[in-house]
């Protein structure tokens, strides 16, 4: 067991995959001999090579384009795109092809493929650096859309997300990459994707959160607790397919229900966990859904990022609103 | 090398056959009896069953259709080159090559009559499904082939795609990473003049479409489209060169759309009648035939015997693909992904009893 920050985890899962099995490559643009901006590829080219870590040309369309092709002929591509900023180019090719090829051709394509990508603000970046677009992803039936908290969750649930069947987004916080350090363990270690992780017990409201606002919400339970409210919180982990059932079962045991998300308001994952709330649990609810987001605003450059992030303290006062209600 | 005898940039263009049917030896590729008889009578098959599919749609049988008339040498001659276990990647005006390839008819009317299982290709026939998005399948082709060469494999990708896709971003990226890796891949642009209603000349100021792989770092070449010998003699060599390593090709085939751009489209509104005339007298097919004949390998007792098999099978295809089961809700659900999430299983039983009872026909 060794301390790890989440790079190093995530790092070691794709060098445990990759030497598992030869058909893992990774692929996307200076992962090779640079290790990647964030370093997440690092000493991955020297070990296994330039055929099996590539340095693509600088074109995010034909990095998934091609690691589609790759996954259609036997192989299990890991793409890396820079930043969620710059996808959009290859968004066609994800809602397009990568996401319908199973059903398309009724099974007989498909494509076990990754997208891991760096998502997030409040890491002082450049313009086109921060953006947390999730919901744009979780919209389409076919992808699967994975953001891990903690080096250990990233591990394990990049694991699984390259042994899975079909193609998964694998979101990173940048936020989170060098926040904190667990240990991790070298070898097998494999999460399911598509199950929620109960990350504490509580009575009063149950605060859904995922990925960077993990942290966030820690810092907030610890104040609300000396408040003697007790919050229950849930990392989702997987935002699509999202495990809906464990969202339910807490909410109707706590009766109040608050998501946190970086992303903005409108349209974002909170209204969907809402709307499923509602649908299935308003008889048990004490106070409507609060969502504490990002307004609906362009991400500020850094000197007027404040304005957008969410704190401890606006979780707070979320907390606070559905118990006053 | 053709490749460098014909070169795009100064203007030259590959024609073995001409107009008339009449061969030019010195490039007459060495091509068996068996697959010249196979080449000719896929050709008037996938006319016979391309003109079916128009019939159909107009009688309400079958949805919008592209038509391929005009195009059976670009879409076959290529294909022609393959071998097994070769990738054909393709758009969705290619039915003859697909014909060609094994995947049977009635799949291809099933798809375009707008059921799934009609890009279901059985067996390992290394086809992807159409790509209606123009020129987002050619990365895939680029994807394909690495895997190839990852693997050592002697085999190649054969992508088509229109002249309309070579301004898209995909075409650019998908050939620039295919010829950075140096990937075993033919790309196959069926320049039929339109995209829609778009004329080449308004599609790019480039003079020609092949010449755009010289930027790529490859070769290109022009080839007559509707010269069924010129197309696998420049498949042929771009495939044996990709086999070898030498890298990828771009192939810009020269030919015309006879007929619409879909069942939807009218192309009176955008064409002159001289202009398709024109291009009547260099039908693929014609020249073809008398290419045959002179060979020996056809005559005219051959020609209506084979007609008439072609019509009865298409006929036959079209009842295998009108009877064949409509999906049911648990098809139209199971396919999303590999083992269907607990919420798309309630979502599946909710629409089991939400949607209302439904006629059959």
């Amino acid at each position: 067991m060794a301390a790890m920050n989440m790079v190093q985890a995530i790092n070691l899962a794709l060098r445990e995959e990759m030497e598992r099995d030869p058909s893992v490559v990774c692929l996307g643009e200076d992962v090779g001999v640079d290790g990647g901006v964030f370093r997440v590829t690092e000493g991955l080219f020297q070990k296994f090579g330039k055929e099996r870590v590539i340095d693509t040309p600088l074109a995010e369309s034909s990095i998934i384009g091609t690691a589609i092709g790759m996954a259609m002929n036997g192989m299990r591509p890991v793409a890396e795109i820079q930043f969620l900023g710059f996808i959009y180019p290859a968004y066609q090719q994800l809602v397009s092809h990568a996401a319908r090829m199973r059903n398309r051709t009724r099974g007989k394509i498909t494509l076990p493929m990754v997208v891991r990508v760096p998502y997030g603000g409040g890491v002082k970046a450049l313009e086109h650096h921060s953006e947390s677009t999730e919901a744009v992803f979780c919209h389409i039936p076919g992808l699967k859309v994975v953001v891990p908290s903690t080096p250990l969750e990233a591990k394990g649930l990049l694991t699984a997300a390259i042994r899975d069947p079909d193609p998964v987004m694998f979101l990173e916080p940048t936020r989170s990459y060098r926040l904190l350090k667990e240990e991790v363990a070298e070898g097998e270690y494999v999460l399911p994707l598509g199950k929620a992780r109960k990350v504490r017990e509580g009575k009063d409201v149950t605060i859904v959160g995922w990925g960077a606002m993990m942290p966030i919400i820690q810092k907030a339970v610890e104040a609300l607790e000396k408040e003697g409210i007790s919050p229950e919180v849930l990392d989702v982990r997987t935002l699509a397919p999202l495990d809906h059932a464990s969202i339910i079962a807490s909410v109707k045991r706590t009766g109040r229900c608050v998501v946190v998300h970086e992303a903005p308001r409108s349209c974002g994952l909170g209204a969907e966990i809402s709307a499923r709330v509602m649908e299935r649990a308003l008889l048990s609810l004490q106070a409507p859904v609060e969502r504490v987001t990002a307004p609906d605003i362009t991400v500020p450059l850094p000197k007027g990022e404040h304005y957008y992030y969410v704190s401890p303290e606006r979780v707070i006062n979320g907390v606070k609103r559905t118990m006053s209600f | 090398m053709l490749t460098d005898e014909f070169d795009p940039m100064q203007g030259k263009m590959l024609s073995i056959l001409d107009k008339d049917g009449n061969v030019n030896k010195g490039l007459e590729p060495k091509m068996s009896n068996a697959m010249l008889l196979q080449a000719y009578k896929t050709m008037v098959l996938a006319r016979i069953a391309d003109d079916k599919a128009v019939r159909l749609q107009r009688q309400g049988r079958l949805g919008a259709y592209p038509p391929s008339r005009g195009q059976e040498a670009s879409q076959i001659g290529p294909a022609l080159a393959l071998q097994k276990g070769d990738w054909l990647v393709w758009a969705f005006r290619e039915m003859g090559a697909l014909l060609l390839r094994g995947v049977p008819l009635w799949r291809l009317y099933l798809y375009w009559m707008g059921n799934e299982e009609g890009s279901a290709y059985e067996g390992e026939v290394n086809i992807t499904p159409s790509a209606v998005p123009v020129g987002s399948q050619i990365p895939h082709a680029s994807g394909i082939a690495y895997a190839m060469k990852y693997r050592k494999e002697s085999k190649v990708v054969l992508c088509y795609f229109g002249d309309g896709a070579t301004s898209e971003g995909d075409f650019h990226e998908g050939l620039n990473f295919a010829g950075t890796m140096r990937t075993p891949a033919v790309f196959l642009c069926q320049n039929n003049q339109y995209a829609i209603s778009l004329p080449r000349k308004l599609q790019t100021a480039s003079p020609t479409l092949a010449q755009k792989a010289c930027a790529y770092g490859f070769k290109g070449i022009l080839v007559d489209g509707n010269d069924v010998l010129a197309l696998f003699a420049a498949t042929k060599e771009a495939a044996d060169r990709a086999r070898k390593g030498e890298g990828p090709t771009l192939i810009e085939s020269f030919t015309y759309r006879m007929g619409d751009h879909t069942t939807s489209d009218d192309a009176t509104r955008y064409r002159l009648a001289e202009e398709t005339a024109y291009w009547t007298a260099r039908d693929p097919i014609t020249r073809f035939r008398t290419y045959m004949e002179h060979s020996g390998l056809w005559d005219d007792k051959k020609e209506r015997e084979w007609a008439e098999e072609a019509s009865r099978l298409v006929e036959e295809e079209v009842k295998k693909a009108e009877n064949h089961a409509p999906p049911t809700l648990d098809d139209a659900f199971v396919h999303t992904y590999g083992s269907m999430p607990e919420d798309l299983k309630e979502q599946l039983e909710f629409m089991r009893t939400d949607l209302p009872p439904r006629k059959e026909g």
